[in-house]
């Protein structure tokens, strides 16, 4: 890991703690799909705090270019997380907002992905957009893993410029799959579902 | 022997003691037959392992003197607080209020101590954080449950920082005969509250019987306080020598911070069950959370501190 990034962990440790509960798979090398819930500016660099270091460097979240793509932003997420950026404003219409991510996943990497597209206000996460859907079909074989972030709407919700020290604790779920036929909606409902059977908050 | 000698020998008999500690837990592991007293076994022997990096920790710091003291004092506030925030249901107008809580009012009443100014240092959080926290947060306006949301956070930071900063200022104390260092005052209460706690506990698993308060804490008995409180308070006298106490007043200072100490984590744990939770946090394997470490010396230290201003200085 770079010392960017090490850095960036610490203080992330430091301010949330972000520690894993490996509730439904075990950390390992095989190649994942990790998709979580998305209510901070913190949530990225949380569940890549949650990860092993070794884990870490192999794993790439996925970030909106419009929000992560200039100045600062753009050296933490490019250089301390390598982070994949993708367009969500999408101003060239022909072309596939998914390429960038298709890329890391040919290559063999693992992927942090927050399929609500954009940050929410509640503690449970809104509708998931289709990303995730057209990923599993192309990768079968990529385990898609469920995450749940807790409290981190609490620690630095939409409009806060200051993160409150809010502990919170990363859950990974049982690995999902993409069942042979299953239509791109009810396979969201059910990915999103498995976030929220995470969060012990049933709704 | 020199006040540094004293607090190396302390050390090296808490080591001892630590020694001892993990041999009985790898016997009792290999012995254990149930499931069930496997399970307490290994807590037990969590526990220990938890006691070995603390107290590397704390001699550490100790080591490096007294703004390293301070330092470690002030990240075991944070911690607590930050468990203490993270349990209680706080709403979006705290934001402002918590920021001023988390990175000014802790690192301030610390920096009070390393500046040595003990007038400002005991009235700053009862008096200026009671006024500025509440005021901060009515100016986000958000009035739903606004009594309760201003007294959690003013409990939180009481408990948290105001009352844990009573430890470490104790190296403030000019306490005339005595040639210190004054960390020996902090590793005497330090040592008197936690083995209170842990011989209550040896206490309790060995011959405990009653429930003290079954509804607040269901691992606290009589046999458990009598007996591990009375032992901690006979540990405390013998250690007379460390301070600028006669045996007698060293037997009285001992037994205040036990029945402090005890009701400490018995507060701090009605206040855990009204938030809904078993432990405060998971930082410390086996014991929980920081401040399920803290509970018992956020009580015994101000008083600790009061009592040694008050009767030696």
């Amino acid at each position: 890991m770079r010392p960017s990034g090490a850095l960036l962990v610490g203080l992330v440790k430091l301010i949330v703690g972000a520690y894993p509960r490996w509730i439904g798979c075990q950390p390992c090398a095989r190649q994942r799909i990790y998709f979580a819930n998305h209510s901070s500016h913190i949530d990225t660099v949380a569940l890549w705090a949650a990860l092993p270091l070794e884990l870490r460097d192999v794993t790439h979240p996925v970030a909106a270019r419009d929000y992560w793509g200039h100045g600062l932003r753009r050296y933490i997420a490019t250089k301390a997380l390598r982070a994949v950026l993708i367009d969500r404003a999408r101003e060239d219409k022909s072309s596939n907002p998914l390429a960038p991510l298709i890329e890391t996943l040919a290559r063999g990497d693992s992927l942090i992905l927050f399929p609500e597209g954009t940050r929410g206000s509640e503690a449970l996460p809104g509708p998931f957009k289709s990303g995730l859907y057209h990923l599993a079909q192309q990768f079968p074989e990529v385990e898609l893993v469920p995450v749940h972030l807790e409290n981190l709407h609490r620690s630095l919700p939409k409009g806060a410029f200051v993160p409150i020290p809010i502990t919170c604790t990363v859950r990974f779920g049982a690995p999902l799959r993409l069942e042979p036929a299953e239509a791109k909606e009810p396979f969201l409902a059910r990915a999103r579902g498995a976030v929220i059977a995470l969060s012990g908050l049933h709704a | 022997m020199t006040g540094q000698h004293k607090l190396l020998a302390v050390f090296a008999g808490v080591v001892a003691l630590l020694i001892v500690a993990s041999l009985v837990g790898a016997l009792l592991a290999q012995r254990a037959a149930s499931a069930k007293s496997r399970e307490v076994i290994a807590n037990l022997n969590a526990r220990t392992k938890a006691w070995w990096v603390m107290v590397a920790v704390l001699g550490c710091a100790f080591a490096a003197g007294q703004g390293a003291t301070l330092v470690l004092f002030a990240f075991a506030s944070f911690f607590a607080l930050r468990e203490f925030i993270s349990l209680t249901p706080t709403s979006s107008g705290d934001s402002s209020a918590l920021a001023l809580a988390f990175y000014v009012l802790l690192p301030g009443q610390y920096a009070l101590i390393w500046t040595r100014q003990y007038g400002t240092f005991s009235i700053f959080l009862p008096v200026y954080a009671f006024l500025f926290l509440p005021a901060v947060s009515a100016l986000a306006s958000d009035t739903r449950d606004f009594l309760a949301r201003s007294a959690k956070i003013q409990w939180a930071v009481m408990v948290c920082v105001y009352c844990v900063s009573h430890a470490p200022a104790l190296l403030l104390l000019e306490l005339p005969g005595f040639d210190g260092p004054n960390a020996l005052l902090v590793m005497y209460l330090l040592l008197v509250v936690q083995l209170s706690d842990v011989l209550q506990y040896v206490f309790g698993k060995l011959f405990g019987r009653t429930p003290l308060a079954p509804q607040v804490s269901p691992s606290k008995t009589v046999e458990g306080l009598v007996g591990g409180g009375l032992t901690a308070v006979a540990v405390g006298g013998s250690l007379w020598w460390l301070t600028p106490f006669t045996w007698p007043q060293s037997l009285a200072l001992s037994a205040a911070i036990v029945a402090l100490g005890f009701l400490g984590g018995l507060c701090l744990s009605a206040v855990k069950r009204s938030l809904g939770a078993k432990d405060w946090g998971v930082m410390i394997e086996g014991h929980g959370g920081m401040l399920d470490r803290l509970d018992s010396l956020s009580f015994a230290a101000p008083v600790f501190f009061h009592l040694t201003r008050y009767f030696f200085e």
